[in-house]
């Protein structure tokens, strides 16, 4: 038992910060940068994608011995693309407002390349357990980064977290004020620029190959 | 046809796929080493999204849309929650098709274009295309003209990262930031950019 722990106490480490996906892989960020202009939509995205990726990987790896290797690519979309609207449905119900603000970006995590790139790389050679702990890994260590930078973001842009205002009132006074370039586009994509930088930085991390 | 005109305009330069909504990112960072395969990316992107807007859009409207089925006896019946396995669907099979059109009539089209279609039937703007396209209530000639002009918007923004990339390239860049980071932020200048496009209408 203790074994097992550990090992997947390996993988766990492994995809939430040895090779997170975002930052050492380059996987993903196409959704990734979208929603985070508030916390409350980064971390609905979040949880939708650790989710949907575990199951992924746990449908997938089940199916392994089953799955034609020349059609396996429709396969894989196709158990990814039901698990998607699953979770597209239960926002609706749920967390109407929620969901109208993510818009296409819940649809958009069938050709998230994190889930796809998993389910070709990770669960296609191993055992169903391996690839639910390794799923929920690499959607935890795509959320490290996502709420990184929802929180710069609205912090920065609207000087909010969670939607309240956080920037004590006499700095605004002082002369403070919100950038608005954060709430847009490009802010999103300086912020990750500099986090991947501080990354890279830190001490035991695998750096990108040139 | 200015409406057209303005969403074509719209669609290139203020709501570029990728640089306002970030789609597509995956590739516009794995595929802009060199200018030339960026070029040939870019045009099989405009090709495909112009071909599975309105297919898309067809189906969407004439099967998925609530009401769609009416004439079939099933006037409440509302299938749109299965959009997101069918646009998937019929963009890998497009994709699929294209490539073996191309492979049988074109053969020197398909040595420069063949190695990126199956790239793109994963490629987030494909699929966000329709998906807007769905959710912006456009109508079919719009469809078409949106996609070529999401498609157009994207190959501009690839193209013209794959050369600045190449201007960069002996750029002293400190060590944690090169690779990845760099490219983000050159990305972020490059949005900023198309930025001031908007408030321009035609």
């Amino acid at each position: 038992m203790h074994t097992n722990l550990s090992h997947y106490k390996e993988i766990l480490i492994k995809g939430i910060w040895r090779e997170n996906p975002v930052a050492y892989q380059v996987l993903g960020i196409c959704s990734a940068l979208a929603v985070t202009v508030k916390m409350s939509t980064a971390v609905v995205m979040s949880i939708a994608l650790s989710l949907v990726a575990a199951f992924s990987g746990l449908i997938i790896s089940s199916l392994r011995h089953w799955i034609p290797s020349n059609i396996r690519i429709i396969v894989e979309l196709t158990v990814i693309a039901s698990l998607v609207i699953v979770t597209d449905q239960i926002l609706k119900a749920y967390l109407y407002d929620i969901s109208k603000q993510l818009s296409i970006f819940v649809g958009l995590i069938i050709t998230n390349c994190i889930i796809l790139g998993r389910a070709e790389a990770f669960a296609m050679a191993n055992n169903p357990a391996d690839s639910f702990v390794d799923g929920l890994a690499n959607g935890l260590g795509y959320s490290m980064i996502l709420l990184a930078v929802a929180f710069l973001r609205e912090l920065l842009g609207s000087g909010q977290f969670f939607g309240f205002s956080v920037i004590p009132q006499f700095l605004y006074d002082m002369g403070f004020q919100d950038m608005g370039i954060m709430v847009l586009a490009p802010g999103a994509f300086f912020i990750i620029g500099l986090l991947v930088w501080l990354k890279n930085s830190l001490p035991g991390v695998s750096h990108e190959k040139k | 046809m200015g409406d057209l005109l303005s969403l074509f305009v719209n669609s290139v330069f203020i709501g570029n796929i990728l640089l306002a909504y970030f789609l597509g990112i995956c590739s516009f960072i794995a595929v802009s080493k060199t200018i030339e395969t960026a070029t040939g990316l870019g045009f099989a992107v405009i090709f495909v999204l112009t071909v599975t807007s309105p297919v898309n859009w067809l189906i969407y409207h004439g099967l998925l849309a609530p009401g769609a089925l009416s004439w079939a006896g099933y006037p409440e019946l509302d299938l749109s929650f299965l959009k997101f396995i069918t646009f998937i669907a019929v963009i890998a099979a497009i994709v699929q098709a294209v490539e073996m059109v191309i492979d049988r009539y074109s053969p020197l089209l398909y040595a420069s274009l063949g190695v990126f279609l199956p790239l793109i039937a994963v490629n987030c703007a494909i699929l966000g295309t329709s998906l807007f396209m769905v959710e912006r209530n456009h109508t079919f000639i719009e469809s078409v003209v949106f996609g070529a002009g999401s498609g157009t918007g994207w190959m501009l923004a690839i193209v013209s990262l794959a050369a600045i990339r190449k201007k960069v390239r002996y750029a002293d860049v400190p060590a944690g930031l090169d690779g990845f980071g760099f490219i983000m932020i050159i990305a972020g200048l490059m949005a900023m950019t198309f930025m001031m496009f908007s408030g321009i209408t035609l």
